[in-house]
Protein backbone atom coordinates (compact mmCIF):
# COMPACT_ATOMS: atom_id res chain seq x y z
CA UNK A 1 0.00 0.00 0.00
CA UNK A 2 1.28 3.47 -0.79
CA UNK A 3 1.87 6.13 1.82
CA UNK A 4 -1.26 8.10 0.99
CA UNK A 5 -3.47 5.26 2.20
CA UNK A 6 -2.03 5.09 5.68
CA UNK A 7 -4.63 7.38 7.24
CA UNK A 8 -7.63 5.61 5.68
CA UNK A 9 -10.22 4.21 8.06
CA UNK A 10 -10.91 0.50 7.70
CA UNK A 11 -13.25 -0.64 4.92
CA UNK A 12 -16.48 -1.79 6.63
CA UNK A 13 -16.34 -5.19 4.92
CA UNK A 14 -12.81 -5.95 6.13
CA UNK A 15 -14.27 -7.50 9.27
CA UNK A 16 -15.56 -10.44 7.22
CA UNK A 17 -12.73 -10.67 4.69
CA UNK A 18 -9.37 -12.40 4.92
CA UNK A 19 -7.39 -9.26 4.17
CA UNK A 20 -4.10 -11.12 3.76
CA UNK A 21 -5.57 -12.62 0.55
CA UNK A 22 -6.92 -9.35 -0.85
CA UNK A 23 -6.55 -8.16 -3.64
CA UNK A 24 -8.37 -11.17 -5.03
CA UNK A 25 -7.56 -12.90 -8.31
CA UNK A 26 -10.73 -11.90 -10.21
CA UNK A 27 -10.22 -9.84 -13.34
CA UNK A 28 -11.03 -6.18 -13.69
CA UNK A 29 -14.81 -5.74 -14.37
CA UNK A 30 -15.61 -9.29 -13.17
CA UNK A 31 -18.96 -9.42 -11.34
CA UNK A 32 -18.07 -11.99 -8.68
CA UNK A 33 -16.59 -9.35 -6.35
CA UNK A 34 -19.87 -7.42 -6.45
CA UNK A 35 -21.79 -10.59 -5.61
CA UNK A 36 -19.44 -11.17 -2.67
CA UNK A 37 -19.90 -7.64 -1.34
CA UNK A 38 -23.69 -8.12 -1.54
CA UNK A 39 -23.29 -11.41 0.32
CA UNK A 40 -21.19 -9.76 3.04
CA UNK A 41 -23.82 -7.02 3.44
CA UNK A 42 -26.50 -9.71 3.76
CA UNK A 43 -24.37 -11.55 6.36
CA UNK A 44 -23.98 -8.34 8.39
CA UNK A 45 -27.76 -8.04 8.60
CA UNK A 46 -28.19 -11.75 9.36
CA UNK A 47 -28.81 -12.17 13.08
CA UNK A 48 -27.00 -15.41 13.75
CA UNK A 49 -23.73 -16.07 15.60
CA UNK A 50 -21.05 -15.79 12.94
CA UNK A 51 -19.09 -18.71 14.40
CA UNK A 52 -22.01 -20.94 13.43
CA UNK A 53 -21.98 -19.91 9.78
CA UNK A 54 -19.96 -21.98 7.31
CA UNK A 55 -19.16 -21.24 3.68
CA UNK A 56 -18.46 -24.03 1.17
CA UNK A 57 -17.21 -23.54 -2.37
CA UNK A 58 -16.32 -25.80 -5.23
CA UNK A 59 -13.73 -25.14 -7.93
CA UNK A 60 -13.63 -22.28 -10.38
CA UNK A 61 -13.50 -18.52 -10.30
CA UNK A 62 -16.43 -18.37 -7.87
CA UNK A 63 -14.93 -21.28 -5.94
CA UNK A 64 -12.35 -18.82 -4.60
CA UNK A 65 -15.01 -17.09 -2.47
CA UNK A 66 -14.62 -19.51 0.45
CA UNK A 67 -10.97 -18.48 0.70
CA UNK A 68 -11.73 -14.78 0.89
CA UNK A 69 -14.48 -14.74 3.53
CA UNK A 70 -13.27 -14.78 7.14
CA UNK A 71 -15.66 -17.41 8.46
CA UNK A 72 -15.35 -21.17 8.75
CA UNK A 73 -15.01 -22.11 5.12
CA UNK A 74 -14.03 -25.03 2.93
CA UNK A 75 -12.81 -25.07 -0.66
CA UNK A 76 -13.99 -28.51 -1.75
CA UNK A 77 -13.23 -30.61 -4.83
CA UNK A 78 -14.84 -29.91 -8.21
CA UNK A 79 -18.63 -30.17 -8.08
CA UNK A 80 -18.71 -31.56 -4.55
CA UNK A 81 -19.56 -28.36 -2.67
CA UNK A 82 -23.17 -29.47 -2.03
CA UNK A 83 -22.34 -33.00 -0.75
CA UNK A 84 -19.73 -31.48 1.57
CA UNK A 85 -22.26 -28.89 2.77
CA UNK A 86 -24.87 -31.64 3.28
CA UNK A 87 -22.47 -33.59 5.47
CA UNK A 88 -21.58 -30.46 7.42
CA UNK A 89 -25.22 -29.61 8.02
CA UNK A 90 -26.20 -33.14 9.07
CA UNK A 91 -23.21 -33.60 11.37
CA UNK A 92 -23.94 -30.31 13.13
CA UNK A 93 -27.55 -29.18 12.53
CA UNK A 94 -26.90 -25.92 14.40
CA UNK A 95 -24.70 -24.65 11.58
CA UNK A 96 -25.96 -22.34 8.86
CA UNK A 97 -24.28 -23.71 5.74
CA UNK A 98 -23.96 -21.62 2.60
CA UNK A 99 -22.65 -22.91 -0.72
CA UNK A 100 -21.23 -20.27 -3.09
CA UNK A 101 -20.02 -21.63 -6.38
CA UNK A 102 -20.18 -21.19 -10.10
CA UNK A 103 -22.56 -22.46 -12.76
CA UNK A 104 -20.14 -25.05 -14.11
CA UNK A 105 -19.31 -26.40 -10.68
CA UNK A 106 -22.91 -26.60 -9.43
CA UNK A 107 -24.88 -27.50 -12.53
CA UNK A 108 -22.43 -29.56 -14.61
CA UNK A 109 -19.93 -31.44 -12.49
CA UNK A 110 -22.13 -31.24 -9.41
CA UNK A 111 -25.45 -31.37 -11.30
CA UNK A 112 -26.74 -34.51 -9.61
CA UNK A 113 -25.85 -33.21 -6.17
CA UNK A 114 -27.75 -30.00 -6.90
CA UNK A 115 -30.98 -31.70 -7.96
CA UNK A 116 -30.93 -34.25 -5.16
CA UNK A 117 -30.21 -31.67 -2.46
CA UNK A 118 -33.21 -29.72 -3.83
CA UNK A 119 -35.35 -32.91 -3.99
CA UNK A 120 -34.61 -33.83 -0.37
CA UNK A 121 -34.96 -30.20 0.72
CA UNK A 122 -31.63 -30.11 2.49
CA UNK A 123 -31.51 -27.06 4.78
CA UNK A 124 -28.71 -25.17 2.98
CA UNK A 125 -28.44 -21.95 0.98
CA UNK A 126 -26.92 -22.20 -2.49
CA UNK A 127 -25.67 -19.09 -4.30
CA UNK A 128 -24.77 -19.86 -7.90
CA UNK A 129 -22.80 -17.17 -9.71
CA UNK A 130 -23.57 -17.72 -13.39
CA UNK A 131 -21.12 -16.19 -15.85
CA UNK A 132 -22.18 -18.49 -18.74
CA UNK A 133 -18.76 -20.06 -19.21
CA UNK A 134 -15.95 -22.05 -17.54
CA UNK A 135 -13.89 -18.98 -16.86
CA UNK A 136 -10.96 -20.30 -14.86
CA UNK A 137 -9.96 -23.06 -17.29
CA UNK A 138 -9.99 -21.02 -20.48
CA UNK A 139 -13.58 -20.37 -21.54
CA UNK A 140 -15.01 -23.78 -22.42
CA UNK A 141 -18.77 -24.21 -22.98
CA UNK A 142 -20.69 -24.67 -19.75
CA UNK A 143 -24.22 -26.12 -19.45
CA UNK A 144 -25.42 -22.53 -19.07
CA UNK A 145 -23.72 -21.10 -22.18
CA UNK A 146 -26.53 -19.57 -24.28
CA UNK A 147 -27.28 -20.92 -27.77
CA UNK A 148 -25.00 -19.43 -30.49
CA UNK A 149 -22.58 -17.92 -27.94
CA UNK A 150 -18.92 -18.45 -28.71
CA UNK A 151 -16.63 -20.33 -26.35
CA UNK A 152 -13.23 -21.96 -26.72
CA UNK A 153 -14.85 -25.40 -27.28
CA UNK A 154 -17.51 -23.90 -29.58
CA UNK A 155 -15.60 -21.57 -31.92
CA UNK A 156 -18.54 -21.46 -34.38
CA UNK A 157 -21.07 -20.85 -31.61
CA UNK A 158 -22.72 -23.12 -29.09
CA UNK A 159 -25.34 -25.50 -30.52
CA UNK A 160 -26.63 -26.97 -27.25
CA UNK A 161 -29.61 -25.48 -25.44
CA UNK A 162 -28.59 -24.26 -21.96
CA UNK A 163 -29.98 -25.11 -18.54
CA UNK A 164 -32.69 -22.93 -17.09
CA UNK A 165 -31.39 -23.11 -13.52
CA UNK A 166 -34.48 -21.72 -11.67
CA UNK A 167 -36.67 -24.25 -13.54
CA UNK A 168 -34.22 -27.07 -12.75
CA UNK A 169 -34.09 -26.50 -8.99
CA UNK A 170 -37.70 -25.32 -8.77
CA UNK A 171 -39.04 -28.50 -10.34
CA UNK A 172 -36.88 -30.55 -7.97
CA UNK A 173 -38.59 -28.92 -5.00
CA UNK A 174 -36.45 -26.00 -3.82
CA UNK A 175 -38.25 -23.79 -1.28
CA UNK A 176 -36.71 -20.48 -2.37
CA UNK A 177 -35.62 -19.63 -5.91
CA UNK A 178 -34.50 -16.20 -7.11
CA UNK A 179 -32.41 -14.78 -9.90
CA UNK A 180 -30.67 -11.39 -10.01
CA UNK A 181 -27.85 -9.86 -11.98
CA UNK A 182 -24.71 -8.43 -10.37
CA UNK A 183 -26.13 -4.97 -11.02
CA UNK A 184 -29.24 -5.47 -8.84
CA UNK A 185 -27.20 -4.94 -5.68
CA UNK A 186 -29.96 -3.91 -3.26
CA UNK A 187 -32.43 -6.55 -4.41
CA UNK A 188 -29.72 -9.21 -4.48
CA UNK A 189 -28.69 -8.34 -0.90
CA UNK A 190 -32.31 -8.48 0.25
CA UNK A 191 -32.80 -11.79 -1.54
CA UNK A 192 -29.66 -13.27 0.05
CA UNK A 193 -30.89 -12.13 3.46
CA UNK A 194 -34.26 -13.84 2.85
CA UNK A 195 -32.51 -17.00 1.65
CA UNK A 196 -30.31 -17.06 4.77
CA UNK A 197 -33.41 -16.89 6.96
CA UNK A 198 -35.22 -19.55 4.93
CA UNK A 199 -35.61 -23.05 6.32
CA UNK A 200 -35.00 -25.48 3.50
CA UNK A 201 -33.15 -25.49 0.20
CA UNK A 202 -32.79 -21.93 -1.07
CA UNK A 203 -31.20 -21.12 -4.40
CA UNK A 204 -30.12 -17.77 -5.84
CA UNK A 205 -28.74 -17.45 -9.33
CA UNK A 206 -26.54 -14.36 -9.78
CA UNK A 207 -25.86 -13.42 -13.40
CA UNK A 208 -22.36 -11.93 -13.43
CA UNK A 209 -20.23 -10.54 -16.24
CA UNK A 210 -17.07 -12.37 -17.29
CA UNK A 211 -14.93 -9.86 -19.15
CA UNK A 212 -11.83 -11.85 -20.01
CA UNK A 213 -13.50 -14.87 -21.60
CA UNK A 214 -17.24 -14.56 -22.23
CA UNK A 215 -17.31 -10.88 -23.19
CA UNK A 216 -14.02 -10.93 -25.10
CA UNK A 217 -14.76 -14.10 -27.09
CA UNK A 218 -18.23 -12.82 -27.99
CA UNK A 219 -17.07 -9.27 -28.81
CA UNK A 220 -19.28 -7.79 -26.10
CA UNK A 221 -16.77 -5.30 -24.74
CA UNK A 222 -15.86 -5.36 -21.06
CA UNK A 223 -17.76 -6.32 -17.93
CA UNK A 224 -18.90 -2.72 -17.68
CA UNK A 225 -20.62 -3.05 -21.08
CA UNK A 226 -22.31 -6.24 -19.85
CA UNK A 227 -23.47 -4.37 -16.73
CA UNK A 228 -25.00 -1.72 -19.02
CA UNK A 229 -26.62 -4.54 -20.99
CA UNK A 230 -28.16 -5.93 -17.77
CA UNK A 231 -29.36 -2.45 -16.92
CA UNK A 232 -31.20 -2.12 -20.23
CA UNK A 233 -32.36 -5.71 -20.73
CA UNK A 234 -33.33 -7.20 -17.39
CA UNK A 235 -36.95 -7.28 -16.40
CA UNK A 236 -38.14 -7.80 -12.83
CA UNK A 237 -41.01 -10.25 -12.76
CA UNK A 238 -41.64 -11.75 -9.34
CA UNK A 239 -43.34 -15.14 -9.43
CA UNK A 240 -42.86 -15.54 -13.17
CA UNK A 241 -43.57 -19.06 -14.53
CA UNK A 242 -40.28 -20.94 -14.39
CA UNK A 243 -40.61 -22.18 -17.99
CA UNK A 244 -40.27 -18.61 -19.24
CA UNK A 245 -36.91 -18.01 -17.61
CA UNK A 246 -34.68 -19.30 -20.43
CA UNK A 247 -31.72 -17.06 -21.18
CA UNK A 248 -30.96 -16.51 -24.85
CA UNK A 249 -27.80 -14.92 -26.19
CA UNK A 250 -27.92 -11.14 -25.58
CA UNK A 251 -31.67 -11.10 -25.07
CA UNK A 252 -33.96 -10.10 -22.25
CA UNK A 253 -33.13 -11.59 -18.83
CA UNK A 254 -36.07 -12.09 -16.47
CA UNK A 255 -35.05 -11.61 -12.85
CA UNK A 256 -36.95 -11.70 -9.58
CA UNK A 257 -38.05 -14.00 -6.80
CA UNK A 258 -39.84 -16.97 -8.32
CA UNK A 259 -40.51 -19.41 -5.48
CA UNK A 260 -40.87 -18.81 -1.74
CA UNK A 261 -42.71 -21.61 0.05
CA UNK A 262 -42.55 -23.71 3.20
CA UNK A 263 -41.83 -27.42 3.14
CA UNK A 264 -40.52 -29.95 5.68
CA UNK A 265 -36.75 -30.33 5.37
CA UNK A 266 -34.76 -33.55 5.08
CA UNK A 267 -34.27 -33.78 8.86
CA UNK A 268 -37.99 -33.05 9.52
CA UNK A 269 -39.02 -35.82 7.15
CA UNK A 270 -36.55 -38.24 8.69
CA UNK A 271 -37.73 -37.48 12.23
CA UNK A 272 -41.44 -37.63 11.33
CA UNK A 273 -41.23 -40.89 9.44
CA UNK A 274 -39.05 -42.75 11.93
CA UNK A 275 -41.00 -41.56 14.95
CA UNK A 276 -44.14 -42.86 13.22
CA UNK A 277 -42.48 -46.18 12.51
CA UNK A 278 -40.49 -46.69 15.70
CA UNK A 279 -42.55 -44.73 18.22
CA UNK A 280 -40.88 -43.95 21.54
CA UNK A 281 -37.79 -46.02 20.66
CA UNK A 282 -36.73 -43.29 18.19
CA UNK A 283 -34.71 -40.29 19.36
CA UNK A 284 -35.32 -37.37 16.98
CA UNK A 285 -32.16 -36.00 15.39
CA UNK A 286 -31.00 -32.42 15.57
CA UNK A 287 -33.72 -30.97 17.82
CA UNK A 288 -33.24 -29.57 21.34
CA UNK A 289 -29.93 -31.23 22.13
CA UNK A 290 -29.34 -29.17 25.26
CA UNK B 1 -29.74 20.06 -5.50
CA UNK B 2 -31.97 21.38 -8.29
CA UNK B 3 -35.70 20.72 -8.53
CA UNK B 4 -38.21 21.84 -11.15
CA UNK B 5 -40.74 22.18 -8.36
CA UNK B 6 -40.00 22.61 -4.70
CA UNK B 7 -41.21 19.49 -2.82
CA UNK B 8 -44.04 20.21 -0.37
CA UNK B 9 -42.16 18.63 2.51
CA UNK B 10 -38.86 20.26 1.60
CA UNK B 11 -38.29 21.60 5.10
CA UNK B 12 -38.60 18.09 6.57
CA UNK B 13 -36.34 16.24 4.12
CA UNK B 14 -32.73 16.14 5.12
CA UNK B 15 -30.00 15.24 2.67
CA UNK B 16 -27.05 13.45 4.27
CA UNK B 17 -23.49 13.95 3.11
CA UNK B 18 -20.90 11.26 2.68
CA UNK B 19 -17.16 11.28 2.70
CA UNK B 20 -15.61 9.06 0.04
CA UNK B 21 -12.57 6.93 0.83
CA UNK B 22 -10.72 5.25 -2.02
CA UNK B 23 -8.13 2.52 -1.45
CA UNK B 24 -6.27 3.46 -4.61
CA UNK B 25 -3.85 0.57 -4.78
CA UNK B 26 -6.57 -2.06 -4.44
CA UNK B 27 -8.55 -0.69 -7.41
CA UNK B 28 -8.54 -2.48 -10.78
CA UNK B 29 -10.06 0.43 -12.67
CA UNK B 30 -13.30 -1.29 -13.72
CA UNK B 31 -15.25 1.99 -13.64
CA UNK B 32 -18.44 0.55 -12.07
CA UNK B 33 -18.47 3.29 -9.40
CA UNK B 34 -17.87 6.04 -11.97
CA UNK B 35 -20.62 4.75 -14.27
CA UNK B 36 -23.30 4.22 -11.64
CA UNK B 37 -22.76 7.07 -9.15
CA UNK B 38 -26.15 8.85 -9.22
CA UNK B 39 -24.56 12.25 -8.49
CA UNK B 40 -21.57 11.90 -10.88
CA UNK B 41 -19.17 12.43 -8.02
CA UNK B 42 -16.43 10.19 -9.38
CA UNK B 43 -14.20 10.18 -12.41
CA UNK B 44 -11.32 7.92 -13.43
CA UNK B 45 -8.08 9.73 -12.64
CA UNK B 46 -5.18 10.12 -15.04
CA UNK B 47 -2.70 8.77 -12.52
CA UNK B 48 -1.73 5.12 -12.29
CA UNK B 49 -1.87 3.07 -9.13
CA UNK B 50 0.70 0.48 -8.12
CA UNK B 51 -0.87 -2.13 -10.42
CA UNK B 52 -1.06 0.17 -13.44
CA UNK B 53 -4.80 0.85 -13.35
CA UNK B 54 -6.48 4.25 -13.19
CA UNK B 55 -8.33 4.47 -9.86
CA UNK B 56 -11.31 6.84 -9.53
CA UNK B 57 -11.08 10.19 -7.84
CA UNK B 58 -13.83 12.29 -6.29
CA UNK B 59 -14.21 15.36 -8.51
CA UNK B 60 -17.40 16.60 -6.81
CA UNK B 61 -16.98 15.32 -3.24
CA UNK B 62 -19.51 17.78 -1.82
CA UNK B 63 -22.27 16.27 -4.01
CA UNK B 64 -22.09 12.84 -2.35
CA UNK B 65 -25.33 11.90 -0.59
CA UNK B 66 -24.06 8.75 1.19
CA UNK B 67 -26.10 6.31 -0.90
CA UNK B 68 -23.23 3.78 -0.70
CA UNK B 69 -23.93 2.47 -4.20
CA UNK B 70 -20.22 2.63 -5.09
CA UNK B 71 -19.36 0.72 -1.93
CA UNK B 72 -21.76 -2.12 -2.79
CA UNK B 73 -20.90 -2.21 -6.48
CA UNK B 74 -17.11 -2.18 -6.12
CA UNK B 75 -15.82 -5.71 -6.82
CA UNK B 76 -12.48 -4.93 -5.17
CA UNK B 77 -13.62 -3.60 -1.75
CA UNK B 78 -11.64 -0.49 -2.71
CA UNK B 79 -14.14 2.34 -2.17
CA UNK B 80 -16.37 3.15 0.77
CA UNK B 81 -18.33 6.05 2.15
CA UNK B 82 -18.68 7.27 5.71
CA UNK B 83 -21.45 9.57 6.88
CA UNK B 84 -20.41 13.16 7.52
CA UNK B 85 -22.23 14.95 10.30
CA UNK B 86 -23.33 17.92 8.22
CA UNK B 87 -26.89 17.45 7.02
CA UNK B 88 -28.62 20.02 4.87
CA UNK B 89 -32.28 20.51 4.19
CA UNK B 90 -33.42 20.65 0.58
CA UNK B 91 -34.07 24.40 0.67
CA UNK B 92 -30.45 25.40 1.05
Amino acid sequence: MSKQNNNLPEHPMERLLRMDRIPHIWCSTCGIGTAVSCFISALEKFEYPMDKVAIVSGIGCTGRVAGYIKLDSFHSTHGRAIPFATGLKLANPELKVIVISGDGDLSAIGGNHLIHAARRNMDITVICVNNFIYAMTGGQSAPTTPLTANSSTAPYGNSDPPFNLPLLVGSCGATYVARWTALHIRRLTKSMHEALNKKGFSFIEVIAPCSTLYARRNRLGTGLDLMKFYHDNSEIKHGAPLEELDINFQQKIIVGKFIDKEKPTFVDNWNNWLSQKLGSKFVPYGVAKA
Amino acid sequence: MQYWRKPLDADKIQVPHGEIHIVRDRCKGCGFCVEYCPRDVLELSKQFNIKGYHPPEAVLPEACVHCQLCEMLCPEFAIFVTLREEVETIES
